[in-house]
């Protein structure tokens, strides 16, 4: 029997006598010290035009892909939180809402025209866009409909990302849109601008000259590239801190009016149905927020002893001062600490350990800005708005853990 | 340096903040790229109704010829005479909005009778936004108003009675923007 038979049949006695958990113990063998990498005995392959993530992250999608029935576009596409770490969203991973799929724009063709109550009416072309001054910014966004199953009843059986994925966070550049209005000769006492775009929904939004005039820019970059088609490219509008529909993607068009236009997703979405039956109409920031996104829902904790929780914080009103988190449902709280930068209207990550002793435990955040907001318990939201809306929820979110691990939503 | 060169950079910091020539560190201010935008290219793309009928074309439409357009264009995914299904429902749903499952329709929840004209006209049909003529968008904003109970069976829409219609709903909405105080 030669040497290579031997260590076979070694191997395969080896097997029988493991199972199957020495046997991927023994896999895992074979890379450990003192054996040498195989991937230190081969060249790596060569340089490439545009990088992918690593081919054993295949998994890690947007997720909860859902659209109108008949339609591929009408729909939207969530982050996975739960595989995410940090404050940025990589620019494939960010959220999608599209009311009538992305359409492709040649950035040659594209115009975007300034016009009503404005001194000149203008038309930029996208290359004279990119001569202009521009900011850069990092800022989250989020659909005001995120969230949204924590309305229901009964607490959804999904992960973090496919429930709370309608937010994601970017550095964005581009051109603050005072600018433009004022090389129009914008009437500064005209209270709205009609905000449109170039999609097959030619989706429209009425936005306060306040807002325009303060902080709004028209994106142009996203985390350092130009935008992606999904995202409004080649250019759009982006209100930092306020419901994602109004950074009105693909824009073509911004109308000086003296009143809101009363578009459709002004007037039969994005109002905020209340118990009463009574909306809301026109509430813009989003609130206060966190969630835990590790542990969360449907991960397993594999023992006892030292984790770490991560979550990530938000607010449309500021910057986030403080989260809060409990193990215990929300009797005692700890102050978690906050990760660098904290940015006013950006996604701020905290992380703190938690030595788990293996016993059932409930997970919460809550998150207070510096305006002085501070996330309420779902119970209170509920009381407050009803159970009948869609958008705008921002009531904490809780997480059992099991004594054999297992992570769930629950109502807590 | 000579001293007339260290002159002309105080003076030069002095005046524009910056000493390299026509670079200034001073207020952002625009290149002015902007061309001027006829008023036909305006007319080309403005295509957005205000509650009080500004941007409303000339054409008109009742809800009998609404009628057969939405049979041709609309039922296949709204349904028979706005039912809905596979997608929105457009008609009923009066009196839910304060139960535990709201129907939100034309009729029980949107405010302004204008945004069916703007919608429809700017993203309907799906697969053929802005391919109706306005006598058919119109004619089908009728046609949904007069299913809902809104307008008689032989009201006709157009630019002057459009926005005269008063939305059930519309008194329900609660405008929150700007703030209280600010």
């Amino acid at each position: 029997m030669n040497e290579s038979k031997r260590r076979f049949i070694k191997r395969s006695l080896g097997l029988l006598a493991g199972g199957l958990v020495a046997a991927g113990a023994r896999d895992a063998g074979a890379v450990e010290p003192p054996e040498i990498a195989p991937s230190m005995k081969v060249p790596g392959v060569g340089m490439g035009e545009y990088g992918s993530p690593a081919k054993y992250e295949s998994k890690v999608t947007r997720t909860l892909i859902r659209s109108q029935p008949g339609t591929t576009g009408s729909g939207a596409s969530r982050t996975p939180l739960e595989s995410l770490e940090g404050m940025i969203t990589p620019s494939g991973l960010h959220f999608e809402r599209h009311h009538s799929g992305v359409p492709d724009i040649d950035p040659a063709q594209h115009r975007l025209l300034v016009h009503g109550l404005v001194k000149r009416p203008l038309l930029f072309t996208v290359d004279a866009l990119l001569r202009y001054p521009m900011v850069s910014r990092i800022h989250f966004l989020e659909c005001s409909g995120n969230s949204q199953l924590l309305y229901q009843p009964a607490p959804p059986t999904l992960t973090v990302g496919q429930t709370h994925g309608l937010v994601s966070c970017s550095e964005w550049t581009g051109v603050p849109l005072r600018l433009l209005l004022e090389e129009a000769g914008v009437d500064r006492s005209a209270p709205w601008i009609l905000a449109e775009g170039a999609d097959s929904a030619a989706m429209s939004r009425s936005i306060p000259m306040a807002k325009a005039m303060d902080d709004a820019i028209l994106a142009l970059f996203q985390n350092g590239e130009r935008l992606r088609p999904e995202n409004g490219y080649p250019v759009r509008l982006f209100l930092p801190g306020w419901e994602g529909n109004m950074s009105v993607k693909w824009l073509r068009r911004l109308k000086v009016v003296t009143a809101p236009v009363m578009t459709k997703d002004e007037t039969s979405r994005y109002t905020d149905l209340q118990a009463d039956g009574k909306s809301l109409m026109f509430t813009y920031p989003m609130e206060v927020k966190s969630i835990i996104t590790r542990p969360s829902h449907g991960m397993t904790l594999p023992g006892a002893g030292l984790h770490q929780i991560s979550g990530i914080a938000w607010s449309g009103n500021g910057a986030i001062k403080k989260v809060d988190v409990s193990t215990d449902g929300g009797r005692t709280w700890v102050d978690a600490p906050l990760v660098a930068p904290v940015l006013p209207r950006a996604l701020t990550r905290f992380r703190l350990p938690w030595r788990w002793d293996g016993s059932a435990a409930v997970l919460k955040s809550r998150a207070t800005d510096d305006a002085g907001g501070m996330q309420p318990e779902r119970e209170k939201f509920i009381a407050e708005h009803g159970n009948n809306g869609t958008f705008h929820f921002n009531g904490i979110q809780a997480w059992s853990v099991a004594a054999n691990g297992e992570v769930k939503h629950v109502y807590a | 340096m000579s001293t007339r060169d260290l002159v002309a950079l105080t003076l030069a910091l002095a005046v524009g903040g910056c000493a390299g020539r026509g670079v200034t560190a001073t207020t952002m201010e625009g290149p002015n790229l902007g061309r001027e935008a006829t008023p036909a290219q305006i007319a080309g793309w403005d295509i957005s109704v205000g509650p009080d009928g500004a941007g409303l074309p000339p054409g008109k439409g009742t809800p009998a010829a609404g009628a057969l357009v939405y049979e041709q264009k609309c039922q296949a995914c709204h349904g028979a005479r706005g039912a809905g299904q596979p997608n929105d429902r457009l008609v009923g749903g009066q009196g839910t909005l304060a139960t535990k499952t709201p129907v939100k329709t034309i009729g029980s929840y949107w405010p302004y009778a204008t945004t069916v004209f703007d919608y429809v006209r700017r993203a309907m049909p799906y697969i053929q936004p802005q391919s109706l003529t306005n006598d058919e968008v119109y004619a089908l904003t009728a046609y949904l108003l007069n299913l809902n109970g809104i307008i008689g069976d032989g009201d006709e829409m157009n630019a002057q009675t459009l926005p005269k219609v008063k939305m059930p709903n519309q008194a329900n909405f609660i405008v929150v923007y700007p703030p209280r105080g600010k």
